[in-house]
């Protein structure tokens, strides 16, 4: 008999269809991993279980859990399941906790609230779930607040709370995606733990495949809120049967053809570069710290190479690739492109900057919203002396426009007008128009879908046969590193430790940190149809 | 909801019509006083009655909305034009002296509220509407310092700013050119919302006698006048007050729907 | 949280010595001798010169203002220029009006302005929220000073049930204090309730689409039961800085709410003193005025701390 059964669910918010006849099952003890990219609905489903619907949402159909129809039941009778019966796991574990209450209050209110258990035992129990998930007493005593605790910590703490009833069903949604890879492997690792000690079933919704095929018994691919196709791990991977799940598989593990490199002639150079922030004074007349981000840093990029920068969230990658783009003055060293100073004394070099440009992350965050594709995409015109006007600033959009394949007549339109892959190639258009010598890719295709990640990579091999790109590809993803770039540097805390052709480091890693961080990276099993 | 911006600007208009037309026509003159008809209570001939000295209160609340919208507009005029820029500064030069000395000045400021400075500015230079705006625009001042300076930070933190650095431009140029705009809803509706807080301050300055002197009319000081005989003749003071608090209500009500309207968030939301 | 407590302590320091400052010499650009002033202007030039040493005018202005500062902080705040008496009896007799008035509107409006932020919140969009929230948006609109008036009318002169007006003095008892102060502490207390009430309802409504608030309903709390015990706390500190900024107005109120009631307080006191040319009165009232106001936002940057454990440890 299995654990939960989901038969025909369909859902709607204030009558726009979210879900249709969605079904899906779990066994107790299986672990049933959703996926699907964003829109799919998957989440929607997870949150309709524990009826914790947002308001105008109407579902139909049958969600027994237990035997029991959770669709028919009370808020009250809702209330005494969720917690209970079914424990839940969210994604952003930096907002997931209450700022202003103690993790052991957090904890002890999911006992409090379901049993009677007198306070001191609901303590004792709160200690022993946190030391269940990593966070034993003497390091973490009940008294912490959560801003006291990093992000893979405070995630263990949301565990805690979910599991702390040991609950037959344990849903969770995105659990590691806001995490560093080696923390989100460790959560892995303790969410794997904690399903097969206590019997309970998981529902795992991640847009991850890789963490997908590592961790579920049995997998359901999502799209625009119908399943496309459900079968058991194995069997889905070696056979997949729908042309939707193929293509995200393939788009999972999309490469790419670079172009071959030119001969080498440096083009970056960063010389023993140091960046240091002040911190706050210890004392009340103490010293201000300093903390350096970036210590120490060497290394040259040839023309027409593209070199991949990999590190986890603090590293200092961020830090360094604004003080490539001159928007922060370095402590120590020197950075040069060709052979001219990013920065001269306390100014930034124009003469320099119009030589560099820069593709963001966020597809909604790196536009102005009140001003047109064409006035967007023309502001790096303000480095050029002498910039187009009419007919040929017309023509450069056009050309811009066409090479990241939109078209000339997009320039009159808003930003909100275009999707989250449309606005990236606008950011790669807006990086392009003024034809510079060097680009970075500050996690440029993190926040994208991988279908639309895979043609925005497409787009970079393009781009690179066409304009002999040289560029310096930040990102956390090993994966698309692998594929874009000739040569890869890996940061931990603001060194660069090891630094090589992409291919041999990611395959014969010689430093620990790297070999921890591939290591940690879930990868897609090559089975079937690759 | 548009019910709350019709609604609103259906009544703040009629105010600001009010006032418009008192230039040109009133039933009576606001300032002539006729003794044999006084303390009449509203009919066909004096529809809001008359006051102690037979003025017709009609006419004096026309004119009393010039004084009334006069004294708020240049006040949350001063507000913007001087806080406007120092909010955007700070915001440029977050952490840096200049913004420290911004928003310890604007704390400084918070400590005065407009009837203090008025009594101040009253004491020296005597009263006066032009002291009572500048009270109140003294007081609008860190209002819209502190409001441009919090929205223009985080959309400092944005990578449209970034993007916009990298393309060389500098921080002043910046902030007039993607920050204003992406802040100016925000002050258009906080200027609705002082806008009636300053109507509401001028009532109070001239209730006490430190705005508008005779013989400009104010509804502050038609309340205060009415005070004495509040008893004899309610509609003395029921009638300004009435005026009052339609103004307030209308701009506040306006400034919602403002809100409401102009929220990028909602209007997608909507198309 | 000393460091904090420290920092925030220095901080008032330096507000109150620049706010002291600011007024000083505001006052001190003030047109006309108040020694002229007080004698007629066919005064005898000696008479004149020995009451502008009585009086303390005839030392640098640095001078005058060091010795104001220093004796505010003992308890000397000068001598009144029209009534020859010691400024500090003066102001403590208006103060036991004006600060028990402010006080006793704060708390007025507090008491109503939480249960109706609350019950408006949690039920948003309801009945109940659309008339609470159109009941504040009128009292938002009304004049503390008119309200006055309307309550003058329909209590003290129709029903009878206060007095019109005039303070019965704490010597009779507290309860006489508290009901002649009680019409313009509801006058007062109700417009800023309103504004409090908006507050809270959309500092709640905030706090109710934080995903903390979703992590409590997924253990098994109810609707309510998460407001309480998650929302409240986290709602409250966008309130303080309300009640904060709040207690500005109502003193300010104060000062024109006295007048209505024809209370003795600190508002009577300014301004016969403003048509006075008392002006050293004036000086040391705003003065005072101003240090309640900075010393109350000291104390709710405390009760922040208290509130908000992030910024205890912050420092």
């Amino acid at each position: 008999m299995s654990l939960l059964q989901i038969e025909d669910l369909s859902l709607s918010i204030h009558g726009a269809p979210i879900l249709r006849d969605v079904s899906l099952s779990i066994a107790p003890g299986e672990v049933h991993a959703v996926t699907g990219e964003s829109g799919s609905g998957k989440s929607m489903t997870a949150l309709a279980i524990l009826q914790l619907l947002p308001n105008g949402a109407q579902a139909t159909g049958r969600v027994v859990l237990d035997g029991v129809d959770v669709l028919t039941l009370s808020e009250t009778q809702m209330c005494d399941i969720r917690g209970n019966d079914v424990g839940m796991v969210f994604q952003e574990p930096m907002t997931a906790l209450n700022p202003v209450k103690t993790i052991g209050d957090q904890v002890m209110e999911t006992i409090l609230i379901h049993t009677a258990l007198p306070r001191d035992r609901a303590r004792q129990r709160a200690a022993e779930v946190l030391g269940r998930v990593g966070l034993p007493q003497d390091r973490f005593p009940l008294t912490r607040y959560p801003h006291e605790l990093s992000g893979g910590q405070r995630q263990r703490v949301v565990i805690a709370m979910a599991i702390a009833l040991r609950p037959k069903l344990l849903i969770a949604d995105e659990p590691t995606t806001a995490l560093d890879v080696t923390t989100q492997a460790q959560i892995l690792d303790l969410l794997k733990t904690l399903v097969a000690e206590d019997g309970m079933g998981m529902l795992m919704i991640t847009h991850d495949l890789a963490v997908v095929a590592d961790m579920a018994d049995r997998i359901t691919v999502m799209r625009r809120g119908e399943v496309v196709e459900s079968a058991p791990t194995r069997a889905l991977l070696s056979g997949m049967r729908h042309d939707y799940t193929k293509m995200l598989f393939a788009a999972s593990r999309h490469r790419v053809d670079l172009p071959p490199c030119p001969a080498p002639v440096p083009l970056l150079q960063v010389r023993n570069v140091s960046r240091d922030y002040r911190l706050p004074r210890k004392g009340l007349f103490g010293k201000p710290g300093w903390f350096r981000a970036v210590r120490d840093v060497s290394f040259t990029i040839q023309k027409g190479e593209r070199v991949g920068l990999v590190g986890e969230s603090g590293c200092g990658k961020s830090t360094l690739t604004r003080a490539i783009l001159g928007l922060e003055p370095v402590q120590e060293g020197q950075i040069l492109l060709g052979d001219q100073p990013v920065f001269t004394g306390h100014r930034p070099n124009l003469a320099v900057r119009r030589r560099m440009q820069v593709v963001f992350q966020d597809p909604y965050g790196s536009f102005n919203p009140r001003h047109r594709v064409g006035r967007l995409i023309t502001e790096p015109f303000h480095l050029l002396a002498d910039p187009p006007r009419g007919a040929a600033r017309e023509a450069a959009i056009a050309e811009a426009l066409t090479a990241v394949g939109l078209t000339p007549g997009d320039a009159g339109k808003y930003i909100h007008e275009f999707s989250g892959g449309q606005r990236q190639r606008i950011a790669i258009a807006r990086a392009l128009i003024i034809r510079p010598e060097l680009i970075l890719f500050d996690e440029a295709v993190s926040a994208l879908d991988v279908s639309v990640r895979a043609q925005i990579l497409d787009l970079l091999a393009e781009l690179c046969r066409q304009y002999d790109l040289t560029y310096l590809f930040i990102s956390h993803d090993l994966s698309v590193v692998r594929s874009v770039t000739d040569r890869v540097m890996v940061m931990q805390a603001g060194e660069i430790v090891e630094e090589g052709p992409t291919r041999e480091v990611l395959e014969r890693p010689s430093h620990p940190y790297t070999q921890r961080l591939i290591a940690a990276a879930p990868v897609l099993p090559d089975l079937g149809a690759a | 909801m548009r019910r709350n911006l019709w609604l609103g600007g259906a009544l703040s208009s009629l105010v600001v019509l009010a006032a418009l037309i008192s230039f040109v026509w009133t039933p009576f003159d606001h300032a002539a006083m006729n003794i044999p008809e006084k303390l009449q209570r509203p009919n066909a001939v004096h529809w809001f009655g008359t006051d102690h000295f037979g003025r017709d209160i009609f006419s004096m609340i026309m004119v009393g909305a010039r004084t009334s919208i006069a004294v708020a507009l240049v006040a949350v005029g001063i507000g913007m034009a001087l806080g406007v820029p120092l909010g955007l500064a700070a915001a440029a030069r977050k952490g840096s002296w200049l913004d420290e000395l911004i928003m310890r000045g604007n704390d400084l400021i918070f400590a005065f509220p407009s009837l203090v400075i008025a009594i101040l500015i009253t004491a020296v230079f005597g009263a006066g509407a032009i002291n009572a705006i500048i009270a109140i625009g003294i007081f609008n001042i860190p209002v819209f310092a502190r409001i441009t300076r919090g929205a223009a930070l985080s959309l400092w933190e944005r990578e449209f700013i970034l993007a916009a650095r990298v393309a060389g431009k500098s921080a002043a140029r910046i902030s007039v050119e993607h920050i204003l705009p992406n802040v100016a809803n925000l002050l258009i509706v906080q200027g609705t919302i002082q806008f009636s807080l300053g109507i509401l301050a001028e009532a109070a300055l001239s209730y006490v006698g430190l705005g508008a002197q005779p013989p400009t009319p104010s509804w502050g000081r038609m309340l205060a006048d009415a005070q004495t005989l509040v008893s004899l003749a309610p509609h003395l003071a029921l009638i300004p007050g009435v005026a009052i608090i339609l103004t307030v209500l209308g701009l506040n009500l306006m400034g919602d729907g403002l809100r409401d309207y102009l929220d990028p968030r909602l209007r997608v939301a909507r198309t | 949280m000393l460091r904090y407590a420290l920092k925030r302590l220095i901080s008032l320091i330096i507000s109150l010595a620049v706010a002291s400052l600011v007024i000083f010499f505001v006052i001190e650009v003030a047109p006309g001798d108040p020694a002229q002033f007080m004698l007629g202007m066919n005064a005898q030039p000696d008479t004149l010169a020995a009451l502008r040493a009585e009086l303390g005018l005839d030392v640098p202005k640095w001078e005058r203002y060091l010795d104001w500062v220093g004796g505010m902080l003992t308890g000397d705040f000068g001598t009144s220029y029209t009534y020859r008496t010691p400024v500090a009896d003066m102001v403590a007799d208006r103060l036991w009006v004006s600060l028990p008035l402010a006080l006793y509107a704060l708390t007025l409006s507090t008491l109503i302005a939480f249960p109706a932020g609350i019950y408006a919140a949690a039920r948003r969009g309801r009945a109940g929220d659309v008339a609470v929230m159109g009941a504040t948006q009128l009292g938002v609109a009304i004049p503390n000073f008119w309200f006055a008036m309307m309550l003058v009318l329909i209590f003290a002169i129709n029903l009878r049930w206060f007095g019109a007006g005039g303070f019965a003095g704490w010597d009779k008892g507290f309860w006489a204090g508290i009901h002649s102060l009680t019409l313009p502490a509801i006058a007062l207390a109700l417009p800023q309730a309103a504004i409090l009430a908006r507050v809270m309802r959309s500092s709640l409504l905030d706090i109710l689409g934080e995903d903390f608030m979703r992590t409590a309903r997924a253990k098994g709390l109810s609707r309510r039961q998460a407001l309480w015990r998650h929302g409240l706390r986290n709602a409250l500190i966008p309130v303080l800085t309300i009640i904060g900024l709040q207690f500005a107005f109502l003193m300010a109120g104060a000062i024109i709410i006295e007048q209505v009631f024809y209370l003795p307080g600190l508002g009577r006191l300014i301004f016969q003193s403003i048509s006075a040319r008392d002006l050293i009165v004036v000086e040391s009232v705003v003065m005072l005025l101003v240090f309640a106001v900075i010393v109350v936002n000291f104390l709710v940057d405390l009760a922040y701390a208290a509130v908000d454990p992030r910024l205890r440890s912050r420092t």
